[in-house]
C-alpha cells in the first residue's frame, strides 16, 4: 500500500554513456516518438526507386482487427511501472508515455494508473451505485439507471497527487515519463453529480460525501458537497467509450483540477454526511508533512505545472538546426494563460506557442521553435495560469515545504541537452 | 475559482452552471430506493467521532494472535514492516527528521481511521473479511504497539474507541497554500536575466540512475546527432 516514495538504496549505476557510445558505434535504430520507425538500411528494396511490398501485395481485410490497434512499429509507445517503488503491482502505479504522445488528449489505453487494490473487473449487470446518509430518498441506481439522466462530456487531466513525488529530494528518474507521468487527460461523458444528489434529495445539512469504491481496497475519499454542486461528475465513458477497467469500469467520479486519489473509481456508494471523515487516504497519505513537523491535509487542487515532454531524456535531439520544443501544461484552478520556455537554465525566458484548444482545468499544449547549434542546453518550462499562479523552481517549492512533502511537487523540470542529443534530467542552481 | 478551502461555494457556483439542466432540483424518478438492508451490508465507513463504529470489542492481547496470522508477513510482528510494505508501530518524534517515520502512532490523527482502513481494505486480498471484534482487537494491538494503549487487556468497543486520542492530531491543518504560498500568484514572471549568473548544474539523476532499463533503451539505440 506504500505510496511512491524516496529511494533509500539506489542500484549501482551503469555507465549510460559508454553503453550509449557502444550502441551508437553498432548503428542503432531512432523510435522514440510517435511516428517513429526503424532507421532504413540505406540498401532496402523499399526505398525509392524501388517499389514498396506493401504497395503490391493486398493488405489484410476489415474487420482483421475487429478493436483497432496501434502499428505493430509503434509496439514500445506503452505504460512503464518503476518496479522498486512499491510492494506490489496491485498496489502500484504506472506512468503515461508523455514523450511518445501528441495533442492534448490521452488514448485510453496509455493513461497511467494507480490501484490500491489491482483492477477490478466488473459485471455491469451486477453493478450498483448507491446513494443514501443525508438524503431524502436513498437511491439505488443501475447503470441503466445512470444512463437515463442528461449527460455531458467534459475534458479534464487528472493528475496523481503524488506525480513528480519521487524528484523532491533530487533528480532521480531519467525519464519525462517517469518524472511526470501520473497524468492523463481524456473526454469524459456521464452524469453531473449535482443531478444524483438532487434526485435523492440533499438534506439542508448535508456538508460532505464520502465516495466509496467497489474493488478490494474500498477507496474512499471525503468530498466536500461545495464540489460535488460545482462540477464533478459521474462518468461512465472516456473518449468516447466505456471507461477502462483500469480507469474504474463501469463508473469513475471526475473531480475537474482535483488530486487524481479524489477520484474514486469503480464507484458504488457515495454517503451524504456533515463532518469529513479523515479515510486513511487523506490522512497517513496525501498529506504533506512540513519540515517544522505539521502536516497540510485536504490540499485538493492541483497547482500549475507543466513539463517538457520533446525533448527529454527518452527521446534525445537528433539534428541540429530547426528544432521543435513540444510539452505540455495544465492547472488544477483553471485555464492555461502563458508558458515560457527557457534554454539556459532558467536566466532567459521566451513564450511559447499554445496550441489546439485551451481548456479549463485540461492539458494544454505548446510548442516552442529554436535553431539549435549543438551547444549544451538547460531546457525550462514554466506555466502560469488565468488565477495568476506562475509554476515555482523546485528551490522555491522547498523553501516553503522542505523535501517530505512527497505530493504536488509542481517544481520547474531541467533537461539538460548534451551535444551528443542525450538528454539528462538534472537540477539547476 | 475561490482561493479559500473554506469558500469555495461562494466562488464556484458560476463556474459550471453549464451544468444546470433542464431537470435541475426536479426529481427525475429515476432508479429505486435502497432498502435499510442493502445500506446496512455496505455503510462500512467511520468517522473521527464513533460514528459508524459497529457494535463489538476487543483487547491487544486477542489482536496479536490474529495480527501474527493476518498481517506480520507483509507487516512485521511487531508492526516494523517488512520490505516496502507499510511501517505501522514506532516513529516518534521523527516528523521533523530528514527521514521521518509515520506510522499510526507518530503520524495519523485518528483511531477511527485505523478500524475503517482496516476494515475495509485489509488484509491486503482479503478486504472486508474482518469481523467487527477481529477489528477492534487488530486496533488495539496497533495502538498496544504504538504505546497509545499500555495494557493488552484493556478493551475497546464502540463506546471508547473515538475516545482513545493519538498525539499528532493537533499537528494536521487545512490547505493554505494559497496564502502561506502567497508569492507564487505573481502573474507577471521575470523573462530576462532571472539568474545573477550562468545556471549551473548542482544534481543529476544519473548520479543514482535508478530509471528502469528497459524505458531507456531506446533513447541509448539513438542515432547520432547529424
Amino acid at each position: 500500500m506504500s505510496d511512491p516514495k524516496q529511494i533509500p538504496e539506489p542500484p549501482s549505476p551503469p555507465s549510460r554513456r559508454a553503453f550509449l557510445r557502444t550502441s551508437l558505434a553498432l548503428g542503432g535504430a531512432v523510435g522514440t516518438g510517435a511516428f517513429a520507425g526503424k532507421a532504413a538500411a540505406v540498401e532496402s528494396k523499399n526505398l525509392p526507386p524501388n517499389v514498396p511490398e506493401w504497395s503490391q501485395g493486398l493488405g489484410d481485410g476489415v474487420v482483421s482487427r475487429p478493436y483497432g490497434r496501434p502499428s505493430k512499429f509503434e509496439a514500445d509507445v506503452i505504460r512503464r511501472d518503476v518496479e522498486w517503488l512499491t510492494a506490489s503491482r496491485q498496489s502500484s502505479v504506472s506512468f503515461t508515455p508523455l514523450h511518445q504522445l501528441e495533442g492534448i488528449i490521452t488514448p485510453n489505453g496509455l493513461g497511467f494508473e494507480r490501484h490500491h487494490g489491482g483492477i477490478a473487473e466488473i459485471d455491469p449487470a451486477e453493478h450498483r451505485l448507491m446513494i443514501h446518509g443525508l438524503v431524502e430518498k436513498p437511491l439505488m441506481l443501475t447503470l441503466e439507471d445512470v444512463r437515463r439522466f442528461p449527460r455531458v462530456n467534459r475534458i479534464a487531466f487528472l493528475e496523481c497527487a503524488a506525480n513528480s513525488g519521487m524528484e523532491w529530494k533530487g533528480a532521480q528518474l531519467n525519464g519525462c515519463q517517469f518524472t511526470h507521468g501520473m497524468v492523463h487527460c481524456v473526454m469524459y461523458t456521464g452524469v453531473p453529480l449535482k443531478l444524483l444528489l438532487e434526485e435523492a434529495g440533499l438534506k439542508t445539512n448535508a456538508k460532505w460525501l464520502l465516495p466509496e469504491g467497489a474493488d478490494a481496497a474500498a477507496m474512499t475519499r471525503s468530498v466536500p458537497i461545495e464540489k460535488a454542486l460545482d462540477d464533478a461528475m459521474v462518468a461512465y465513458a472516456m473518449n468516447g467509450e466505456a471507461l477502462y477497467p483500469e480507469h474504474g469500469y463501469p463508473l469513475r467520479l471526475v473531480l475537474p483540477g482535483w488530486q487524481g486519489n479524489m477520484w474514486v473509481k469503480w464507484l458504488r456508494r457515495i454517503k451524504v454526511g456533515d463532518e469529513p471523515w479523515h479515510t486513511r487516504e487523506e490522512t497517513s497519505k496525501y498529506t504533506a508533512l512540513l519540515p517544522d513537523g505539521r502536516a497540510r491535509r485536504f490540499t485538493w487542487a492541483m497547482d500549475a505545472k507543466s513539463v517538457i515532454t520533446n525533448p527529454s531524456p527518452q527521446a534525445p535531439m537528433h539534428h541540429k538546426g530547426f528544432t521543435v520544443l513540444s510539452g505540455l501544461a495544465w492547472s488544477g484552478r483553471g485555464k492555461i494563460s502563458q508558458v515560457d520556455v527557457s534554454l539556459d537554465g532558467g536566466r532567459n525566458w521566451r513564450a511559447a506557442r499554445l496550441d489546439g484548444p485551451v481548456l479549463d482545468k485540461a492539458l494544454t499544449r505548446f510548442y516552442y521553435e529554436f535553431d539549435w547549434t549543438g551547444d549544451p542546453l538547460l531546457l525550462q518550462s514554466r506555466a502560469v495560469d488565468e488565477t495568476g499562479y506562475v509554476q515555482p523552481t523546485k528551490a522555491a517549492l522547498r523553501r516553503h515545504r522542505g523535501l517530505n512533502s512527497i505530493y504536488h511537487n509542481n517544481g520547474i523540470q531541467t533537461w539538460h541537452v548534451l551535444p551528443s542529443g542525450e538528454i539528462e534530467n538534472v537540477e539547476v542552481a | 475559482m475561490s482561493r479559500s478551502p473554506n469558500g469555495i461555494g461562494a466562488a464556484v457556483t458560476a463556474v459550471l452552471l453549464a451544468f444546470a439542466s433542464p431537470a435541475a432540483a426536479e426529481r427525475l424518478n429515476i432508479g429505486r430506493a435502497a432498502s435499510p438492508e442493502e445500506i446496512k451490508g455496505w455503510d462500512i465507513d467511520v468517522r473521527p467521532d464513533g460514528q459508524g463504529l459497529p457494535v463489538g470489542k476487543g483487547t491487544a492481547a486477542l489482536g496479536e494472535t490474529i495480527f501474527q496470522e493476518r498481517c506480520a508477513s507483509c507487516h512485521g510482528e511487531f508492526g516494523e514492516g517488512a520490505g516496502r510494505w507499510p511501517e505501522l508501530a514506532g516513529g516518534a518524534g521523527t516528523l521533523k527528521s530528514d527521514s521521518p517515520v509515520k506510522t499510526v502512532g507518530s503520524y495519523w490523527p485518528y483511531v477511527s481511521t485505523v478500524f475503517d482502513f482496516v476494515h475495509r481494505a485489509m488484509p491486503f486480498g482479503a478486504a472486508q473479511t474482518l469481523t467487527p471484534d477481529e477489528t477492534y482487537s487488530l486496533t488495539a494491538y496497533l495502538l498496544y504497539l504504538n504505546d497509545i494503549l499500555k495494557d493488552q487487556d484493556f478493551e475497546v468497543n464502540e463506546k471508547n474507541l473515538a475516545t482513545i486520542r493519538l498525539p499528532n492530531e493537533k499537528n494536521f491543518f487545512m490547505d493554505d497554500r494559497e496564502t502561506a504560498e502567497k508569492e507564487f500568484w505573481t502573474a507577471k514572471p521575470c523573462m530576462t536575466d532571472c539568474l545573477p549568473k550562468e545556471a549551473t548544474i548542482t544534481g543529476r539523476a544519473r548520479i543514482l540512475d535508478v530509471t528502469p532499463d528497459k524505458a531507456s533503451e531506446k533513447a541509448k539505440e539513438s542515432p547520432p546527432v547529424q
